[in-house]
């Protein structure tokens, strides 16, 4: 079980790297913003 | 300049998506948080005079959200013994309504009775967020009322993850669903070292082979529009008794609760491997449960509670349910007391066809009764209780 929350910590990196990196689609931030919610929590085992 | 402008306009747009989202998911997440982790006080009865843990039949869950109170009602004289089990899936809640009646009121008089009324004690602490589930439900009783946790039909993923693609059934390698692995009527008899669900199946097995348990009644609910409703599921060793018990009940108590017969071909439920794996005779209860049907409107409490919806009303009038439905929708007390008549019907035909066994118990309400002054009548004040009896599940 432990790898899939690693996996779920990698995956929250990158979406928070793209949120960073991206200058101009407002879409796109939100997509990556809603993706993280359920991976978040998870990580924090609420659900 | 143009450009700083441009920069700050899209980190202040950022910072306000992150606020925005930041808020909703603390909220979302408070929530379903405080569900997870909220305690259900229990009242143990008069007749409660053991209380163990699942996990002293199997090591394998002991520490995990899966462990559950399990209670004994040993009679004086020793007799035949039955264990009840409700919550096999959680958003079945007639079931663990109609276990704590037996909990909180029976008093035996011959023979054991057994009960496990969270037997899926992870898949109580779930929920189904995207099929709009309320997250708790309260029931009425003569001292205000009493609130429960609504769960779901499997155990959360906090527990037990990652699911497999395919679902291999141990030990007979029938391939089920996905999210079959942690069904807790699919994944009997169990092992003590497979996925969680299996060491809880695996525990409670256990529980009927060192106790010698005679009758194992798995209670739950069911859709109008499955066939498989308002039932018992029975083996061929247990369809004696189901039907003898199910007779008496259209006689004696003028309600419908028709005999399936348990089909072996299909892997993993509690009916086909508890009769399969031990000398115990399975029955599995099903009564009517609109809540679950797809075609209703929202899933409120109110649905839950009284099984009234206008669609399913409708499709009533076109004969497509498997049940007798009007305006008065199906009410949890008929539900509860359904489960609460049909239990004690079975115990009665066990005794009559194995006299040495007998199991008789008392205090326990039929399904006039329950329908008469209500479910919550039967539950006590937790706050009026001696503490030592109250158990959080």
């Amino acid at each position: 079980m432990i790898i899939y929350y690693i996996i779920c910590v990698y995956l929250i990196a990158l979406l928070l790297w793209n949120f960073i990196k991206e200058k101009k689609s407002v879409n796109d931030m939100v997509l990556y913003l809603l993706v993280l919610i359920p991976l978040i929590l998870r990580v924090l085992r609420v659900k | 300049m143009m450009k700083e402008n441009k920069m700050s306009r899209i980190q202040m747009i950022k910072i306000l998506l992150l606020v925005v989202v930041a808020v909703a998911m603390i909220n979302g997440g408070m929530e379903l948080y405080k569900h997870r982790h909220y305690q259900l006080p229990i009242v143990a009865g008069p007749g409660i005079t053991q209380v163990k843990k699942l996990s002293e039949y199997c090591e394998g869950i002991k520490g995990t959200m899966a462990d559950t109170n399990v209670f004994f009602l040993e009679g004086k004289e020793p007799g035949g013994k039955i264990l009840i089990f409700s919550n096999t899936h959680s958003n079945e809640p007639a079931a663990l309504l109609a276990t704590l009646i037996f909990m909180e009121n029976a008093v035996v008089e011959k023979g054991t009775l057994i009960l496990i009324p969270m037997f899926n004690h992870s898949g109580s602490r779930n929920t189904r967020p995207g099929d709009g589930y309320p997250l708790y439900f309260e029931i009425p009783t003569d001292w205000g009322s009493k609130k429960f946790r609504m769960g779901n039909r499997d155990a959360s993923w906090l527990d037990q993850w990652p699911d497999p693609d395919v679902y291999v059934h141990y030990p007979d390698r029938q391939l089920l669903s996905f999210i079959d692995t942690r069904n807790t009527n699919r994944t009997w008899p169990g092992r003590p070292d497979g996925p969680l669900m299996e060491r809880v199946t695996y525990a409670a097995m256990q529980i009927i082979r060192e106790e010698k348990v005679d009758i194992a009644v798995d209670v739950h609910g069911a859709e109008t529009m499955f066939p498989v409703t308002n039932c018992i599921v029975a083996p061929e060793k247990s369809m004696r008794i189901a039907t003898m018990a199910s007779m008496t009940v259209k006689a004696r108590e003028k309600f419908d609760n028709h005999v399936e017969p348990s089909p072996s071909g299909f892997r993993g439920l509690s009916h086909r491997e508890i009769g399969d794996f031990s000398d115990a005779m399975p029955f599995l209860l099903e009564a009517p449960l609109p809540f679950l049907d797809q075609p209703t409107g929202p899933k409120t409490v109110e649905l839950l509670l009284d099984g009234k919806d206008p669609f399913l009303l409708s499709l009533s009038k076109k004969g497509k349910l498997f049940v007798p439905y009007d305006e008065t929708g199906w009410p949890i007390a008929k539900r509860v007391g359904q489960h609460c008549s049909v239990i004690q019907e079975l115990m009665k035909q066990f005794t009559r066809k194995f006299p040495e066994k007998t199991i008789s118990i008392q205090n326990v309400p039929k399904y006039a009764d329950v329908v008469k002054n209500g479910v919550g009548h039967y539950y006590h004040n937790p706050d009026d209780t001696d503490k030592k009896s109250v158990y959080f599940n």
